[in-house]
């Protein structure tokens, strides 16, 4: 991507603060992201319930109904995704939230939701595995499955809020992102997130800036479900309108029907990664907690619930100077901004809940000129900035003094 | 006599058609596809074009 | 505006279909149509949703909305378009091993929920889109290419099962009995809740072939002699022949569905303001 053209840390920008609508509200994680939903214009919810997520489940079954919306229980996850997928092709804003073995059961049908090009948001609560693992227990290691979890070629959006204020809006950027690129969004939350409490500010719902699918314009007899616009995204019509539509998670042509022409799989495959790809400039949000002119000792690399405490033993480092770059965009993975970060600094730490994914991207676009190291915890616990502190004093020994 | 139609495009000669017609209006071919042999015995009942698996049939309606 | 005809709910341009010459998918297919036709849905208000087999490709040759969705999972698809859009006439055609194997959890669910849709569950007695496996509706000791010795497990009797778990509709019908299948399809849509009917139906290819049932002709003709109808005196007095099965209405009664239900809901929601935070 161009990053003389980026805007900085875009989703500061999503909402105005000012308005006199504004609400400031103690919430929790789970809360907000259901409050971010509804402000985004969600108005379906299927879901199975699930520590640490089901407060979104509950949170939807009291509020949805009442601004005429529908909240569902389904017999599965499987059955919650299928759902979820179904409604949105009427034209409802459509979401489900879950945790590992339930995101685990979501991944067939997510391949439906990104080869039919639906538009949808999943919340994945991250917990502590393999399997039923630490059931409550906070963990980061779904960031793979995230991005490859399912069979087959293909690319989709993951956001991660590290904050509940950032519940809330990146709720509303995972919808904005699904409506513009007719797609599934993956919101990757954890349970530290999740279960937090903290004033958050609900602006003005008229100040919060809503993205809406394209819809067709053509006549109705022409219209052709999966031919795209220049930019790569094909509109999208309600089932019920007056156009008449297929959707498949079969291999298909322009019109939704079947079709096993190589060349068409071919391309239809490859539009799926640029639709993506030529829209980053959209797509990668980062925020920088340190002033991104200056140089650094030591870049750490941060996303989720492993920010704060970073920031923390970040502003406890004497004689060093370490700053913050967390990311926002889990995926498609924002090279670009690390690679300029990177650039700055002598060194790189990557601390995240599990024994070692994001620092694999991470160590891809550094390279071999800056040394990148990692702290790396698997035991269901998140880390204490003191940890964070004692990982920076090692490497400053080995490469920074 | 009600005109009775066999797409040969769409027939896959299963034979339905020819077993069930209750007067017995088609015979086979040597490769087993129908034949209309006896339309006059034709009451257009329309079991035929309902049993024909293959949306082959047409009897007595419009043709398009 | 003209009246529809049942082709008209067909994509003709699609045909010839890749089923197996006579394969019954494309009797029940068309005994769908006309059921449609007879009802004169605007096309445009129907969706049908549809699993994977060989009768899960039929929404290939329909011009109706469709949605085809991953196995044993079309239910659970549908379930989501009709509670978002309970104006919309949603129709789930599933094979055996689709809609009642892999998936079903859903479909007992469906029923207990009561939504209003439209399952049309073929059952072939086994998997035929991938070489005629056992399925959970193949007969105890039936040959398939995975029970070469015969079936060891028991299977299972479908309407009795989505009866019991509260579906407001039940019908079981054959592809040789095909005025009554229009009209059991038809009534299945018209009726609010959920409607299931299964159609018991030829695969002359796998299940005909291993268990030397003769031709689709043949297997045809068993539909035929088998098949007993509910309102028949044998019927009534429950003394039914070694291989016979009841065809007709097998359930029917009107309790709420799912979206009348729901509306309550959003009701009281409404009346309470809604947001507590
Ligand atoms: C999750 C999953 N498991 C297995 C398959 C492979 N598969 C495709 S169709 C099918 C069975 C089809 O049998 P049935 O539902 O009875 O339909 P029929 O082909 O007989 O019409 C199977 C096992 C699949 N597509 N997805
Ligand atoms: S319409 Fe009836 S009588 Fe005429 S050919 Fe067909 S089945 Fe026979
Ligand atoms: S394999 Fe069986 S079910 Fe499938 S098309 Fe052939 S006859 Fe029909």
């Amino acid at each position: 991507m161009n990053i003389a053209n980026r805007s900085k840390d875009k989703n500061e920008s999503t909402v105005d603060r000012g308005s006199k609508e504004t609400r400031r509200l103690f919430l929790q994680g789970n809360e907000a992201i259901a409050e971010g939903a509804i402000a985004a214009g969600a108005r379906f919810y299927a879901g199975y319930p699930i520590t640490p997520s089901s407060e979104i489940a509950e949170a939807c079954a009291e509020k949805l109904p009442a601004v005429g919306g529908v909240y569902i229980q389904m017999e599965d996850e499987l059955g919650s995704i299928a759902a979820v997928i179904g409604a949105s092709l009427t034209g409802v804003k459509a979401f489900t939230a879950t945790s590992g073995p339930g995101f685990s059961l979501m991944q067939e049908n997510l391949g439906v939701a990104i080869l039919g090009e639906v538009p949808c948001v999943v919340v994945n609560v991250q917990r502590s595995g393999p399997s039923t693992g630490l059931a409550t227990r906070p963990a980061q290691a779904d960031v793979m499955q995230a991005r490859w979890g399912r069979h087959g070629d293909q690319h989709l959006i993951v956001l991660s809020p590290a904050t509940v204020q950032e519940c809330f809006d990146l709720t509303v950027t995972a919808f904005n992102l699904a409506e513009r690129f007719r797609a599934p969004v993956i919101l990757l939350a954890d349970e530290i997130v999740a279960h937090m409490r903290e004033n958050v500010t609900l602006p003005d719902p008229a100040q919060i800036k809503i993205v809406n699918r394209k819809k067709p314009a053509c006549p109705p007899e022409e219209y052709l479900p999966f031919k795209p616009d220049p930019d790569g995204v094909p509109p999208l019509a309600d089932y019920g309108s007056e156009y008449i539509f297929h959707v498949t998670s079969s291999m298909h042509g322009e019109r939704g029907y079947s079709q096993n022409d190589p060349a068409n799989a071919g391309a239809k495959i490859k539009r799926l990664f640029t639709k993506l790809d030529n829209h980053l400039d959209e797509i990668l949000l980062v925020k920088h907690h340190y002033n991104p002119a200056d140089e650094l000792d030591l870049l750490i690399v941060t996303f989720g619930c492993t920010t704060r405490p970073a920031r923390a033993a970040a502003l406890r480092t004497p004689n060093l100077k370490a700053g913050v770059l967390q990311l926002v965009t889990l995926w498609p993975f924002p090279d670009a901004f690390i690679a300029e970060a990177a650039q700055k600094a002598r060194a790189v730490l990557v601390p995240e809940l599990n024994l070692g994914q994001v620092i694999r991207e991470v160590q891809r676009v550094v390279g071999k000129e800056k040394p990148v190291f990692g702290l790396h915890k698997s035991n269901g616990l998140g880390f204490l900035p003191a940890e964070i502190s004692a990982r920076i004093e090692e490497v400053a020994n080995q490469c920074l003094r | 006599m009600t005109r009775i139609n066999i797409n040969p495009r769409r027939c896959k000669h299963c034979g339905i058609c020819i077993a069930f017609c209750p007067k017995e209006v088609f015979g086979a071919d040597y490769r087993g596809a129908p034949v209309v042999e006896r339309a006059e015995k034709c009451t257009a009942c329309g079991l035929c074009v309902m049993r024909c698996p293959d949306f082959a049939l047409e009897v007595g309606e419009k043709g398009k | 505006m003209p009246a529809l005809s049942w082709r008209e709910y067909l994509d003709e341009k699609m045909l010839p279909h890749l089923w197996c010459p006579g394969c019954g998918n494309g009797i029940a297919l068309g005994a769908l149509t006309r059921a449609l036709a007879e009802l004169q849905l605007p096309r445009n208000k129907v969706v049908v949703v549809t699993g994977i087999g060989c009768w899960g490709k039929a929404d290939d040759y329909l011009a109706t909305s469709a949605l085809h969705g991953t196995h044993g999972r079309a239910l659970a698809f549908a379930t989501g378009v009709k509670a978002a859009r309970p104006e919309l006439t949603v129709i789930v055609l599933m094979g055996d091993g689709d809609g009642a194997t892999i998936g079903g959890n859903h479909l007992i669910h469906a029923a207990r929920r009561n939504i209003d849709l439209t399952a049309v569950v073929l059952n072939n007695q086994n998997y035929g889109m991938t070489g005629g496996q056992v399925s959970a509706t193949t007969p105890v000791d039936a040959v398939t290419s995975t029970t070469r010795y015969g079936n060891p497990e028991r299977d299972f009797d479908l309407c009795r099962l989505v009866d019991a778990a509260g579906a407001n509709y039940v019908a079981r019908g054959t592809v040789y009995h095909v005025p009554q299948l229009d009209r059991l399809i038809r009534d299945g849509i018209t009726k609010k809740g959920f409607s299931f009917i299964e159609v018991i139906s030829p695969c002359p290819t796998h299940f005909g072939r291993r268990n030397k049932l003769g031709s689709a002709v043949e297997m045809m003709k068993a539909l035929k002699t088998r098949a007993v109808n509910v309102n028949s005196p044998a019927a009534k007095t429950g003394e039914l022949p070694a291989g016979a099965f009841l065809i007709g209405k097998l359930a029917d009664r009107d309790d709420p569905d799912f979206t009348a239900r729901y509306a309550a809901v959003q009701q009281k929601a409404q009346a309470k303001g809604g947001f507590s935070s």
